[in-house]
């Protein structure tokens, strides 16, 4: 290789590597595995062949306990179905989660991400904020706040959808 | 190779060296608090109103030492009589 395209390919390489660095997960993209929570707090469903629905929140934020109404009906209507709702706290305080949790006594999975791995991996936009999962694994719809009956008329219309969904493995 | 080819890449190497130290002032992730990270700030203490009582104090004592400035949202002489 010349001097001269190790030259450029340097410049090149030093002006992108910049914007390189974050990896916001958007629609369409694999959702990264829910094993780097580790052991969060809950046994973790396997996310293949799921539909699922995960929220990030935290005990501070005052929408997250409202949404967490509308997931906990929706956890009840859909369970049957196959929808998986994980909820992952990005509490950085133990005992903020622990007492949210037990306040509200949500029926679907909860667990803290107390490293805030998943959510930085995530690069989540806003609290909070819930992606939902195709079958395959891919992110299909993001939801960015939380806007009350709004919010749950089109996350349901949007599960409908993905669970109507043909589904193969191979 | 020629001094000026020299000079010429030594200047390219430049411009890109500062350009990308400058492209590290526009960014917001150097500054930005994270959604995740807003703990601290959504705590109902970061409020500066969260006390109506030593709002209400804080207020009359303002508008009273601004004086002429006539107070903040209210009418006044600037006496700090009422």
């Amino acid at each position: 290789m010349s001097l001269r395209i190790k030259f450029w390919g340097f410049l090149f390489l030093l002006f992108t590597s910049r914007t390189c660095v974050r990896a916001d997960v958007r629609v369409g993209d694999a959702f990264p595995a829910l094993s780097v929570l580790g052991q969060a707090g809950a046994e973790l469903p396997a996310m293949a062949g799921k539909v699922m629905l995960i929220d990030f929140w935290a005990s501070w934020c005052a929408p997250c306990k409202e949404s967490f109404r509308v997931f906990a009906q929706m956890h009840s209507d859909y369970r049957a179905r196959g929808l998986v709702i994980v909820a992952v706290s990005v509490d950085e305080k133990q005992g903020a989660f622990d007492s949210f949790v037990k306040k509200l006594g949500p029926p679907f999975i909860v667990v803290r991400d107390k490293d805030q791995q998943l959510v930085r991996q995530v690069s989540v936009p806003a609290m909070p904020t819930c992606y939902l999962l195709g079958r395959d694994g891919r992110v299909r719809f993001v939801h960015q706040g939380f806007y009350g009956a709004e919010t749950d008329r089109l996350v349901r219309e949007q599960i409908d959808a993905l669970l109507a969904e043909n589904y193969s493995d191979s | 190779m020629k001094a000026t080819s020299l000079h010429l890449r030594f200047a390219v190497l430049l411009a890109v060296l500062g350009l990308t130290a400058l492209g590290g002032c526009a960014s917001s992730d150097l500054v930005r608090v994270q959604p995740w990270e807003r703990a601290t700030l959504a705590d109902p203490l970061m409020r500066p109103d969260r006390d109506a009582l030593a709002t209400a104090m804080t207020e009359h004592v303002y508008f009273s030492r601004e004086s002429a400035s006539g107070g903040r949202g209210v009418g006044g002489s600037g006496c700090g009589c009422n």
